[in-house]
């Protein structure tokens, strides 16, 4: 039988043992129904989940809640949802509890006095043009200046096919103003024209992806198997989609067979009691989806299925060491 | 270690190993002090489902709450055996 120590040499067994018991049980939180961009191909507003529920405003239910999340076993709250810095006192209701990471576009400033080590993940969608037609504007400018050399925060950089050839200029945009970032793909909700992946960018972006993170290294957080996995959307043979995907609500996961999932998972709106089916919108194909957060997770709860090789273990080393970072649970 | 005790060990090895569906080990060779977590890479997914098995073999509930603490086949040999006394 293979086991881990039987497949790793003492470096990669000591990476391993840093990880192998961190036991990461996340779940993620709509915040507000707001926004302060609206950007095209925003899963949140093209699908209409911002008008699911209606925000629960008495912020004393908002610190109940997050009780009853941490007896639920929660370790990991995930801020999402319209624009969570227009509620500031809702995230201070998760801070104050538990590892909490809040995605943002970044145009407002988190109060570092207030939250000094919550992690903050900074949306940008690509070059200057990129962001203006999806976004209205270039939020690097506003972004970079808010969070220049800040150690708790990175971007979330969302990579899309007229990036290709480009991304470079923004890796280094990023590292000249001391922040990291992490790489992702672009989903393409709303159908922009000319936004919408092909094969043959697919195989050219994971190569450029490869050689930024060669580049990189220190700036970079990621791992070559993800840029495999998420752009082929295969692993280990089989295709991601809503039989393999790991980030469905519990209460609203009736797949049978059940595939390897995240520990009692759930995606909650902001009025608190609304569920939503995964970790981006019931409207969108599982079959195209690029989420980046979900293919890691497909990764790390298939932690069995790559105790097979050593380079399959190693691949699944690096993914989960790049999630743990990501969050904060080990250092960069 | 009796006879009993062995035999909980094996037959705690041959459900792991059809259950998770094991390659290249036998209930008898498997090692009773393996790491199920660190070594084999066990979840709590593959936990509840073992734990299913267990309930109905031995008319046992394992609690959820216990999944952590239960990391070798002997340990969990160990914890049936301690839940059958306190039935007895």
């Amino acid at each position: 039988m293979k086991t881990v120590s039987s497949l790793l040499d003492a470096h990669w067994y000591e990476r391993y043992k840093k990880i192998s018991r961190l036991n990461i049980r996340s779940s993620i939180y709509d915040v507000t129904d707001r926004c302060n961009l609206r950007c095209k191909g925003c899963f949140f507003f093209s699908s209409g989940e911002h008008e699911r529920a209606a925000e629960e405003k008495d912020v004393d239910k908002w610190h109940a809640f997050v009780e009853k999340e941490m007896d639920r076993g929660v370790n990991l709250a995930i801020l999402i949802g319209g624009e969570p810095t227009l509620c500031m006192d809702r995230i201070e209701a998760f801070y104050k509890r538990l590892p909490t990471f809040c995605a943002t576009n970044g145009l407002i400033k988190v109060d570092r006095n207030r939250f000094p080590n919550m992690m903050v993940g900074l949306s940008l969608w690509g070059d200057t043009e990129d962001e203006t037609i999806l976004r209205g504007q270039d939020t690097f400018k506003v972004t970079s200046a808010n969070y220049e050399g800040d150690s708790h925060a990175y971007y979330l950089y969302t990579i899309t096919p007229k990036q290709l050839g480009k991304t470079e200029k923004i890796i280094q945009k990023i590292e000249n103003v001391g922040l990291k970032v992490h790489m992702q793909l672009l989903s393409n909700d709303e159908d922009v024209n000319g936004f919408s992946w092909q094969e043959e960018e697919l195989v050219a972006i994971r190569e450029e992806m490869d050689g930024m993170l060669d580049a990189y290294p220190d700036t970079v957080i990621s791992s070559k198997y993800y840029h495999q996995i998420i752009t082929a959307g295969k692993m280990l043979g089989r295709r991601f989609g809503w039989n393999e995907c790991p980030s469905v609500t519990i209460s609203r996961d009736n797949r049978d067979p059940q595939p390897k999932r995240l520990t009692n998972f759930i995606r909650w709106a902001s009025d608190l009691k609304t569920v939503h089916r995964c970790c981006t919108s019931e409207t969108r194909d599982c079959s195209t989806c690029k989420d980046g957060a979900a293919h890691m997770s497909w990764v790390m709860v298939n932690k069995r299925a790559h105790i097979k090789t050593t380079k399959d273990l190693q691949n699944w080393i690096e993914v989960y060491e790049m999630f743990a970072k990501l969050y904060q649970f080990i250092p960069w | 270690m009796t006879t009993d005790a062995s035999q909980t060990i094996t037959r705690i090895a041959e459900i792991i190993i059809n259950e998770l569906k094991l390659e290249d080990v036998t209930p008898e060779s498997f090692e009773p002090d393996l790491d199920l977590v660190d070594e084999v890479g066990i979840d709590s997914m593959d936990l509840a489902t073992i734990a299913l098995v267990l309930r109905d073999e031995y008319g046992i509930r394992i609690d959820e709450d216990d999944y952590p603490k239960l990391t070798t086949v002997r340990i969990i040999a160990d914890y049936i055996d301690t839940k059958l006394a306190e039935k007895e």
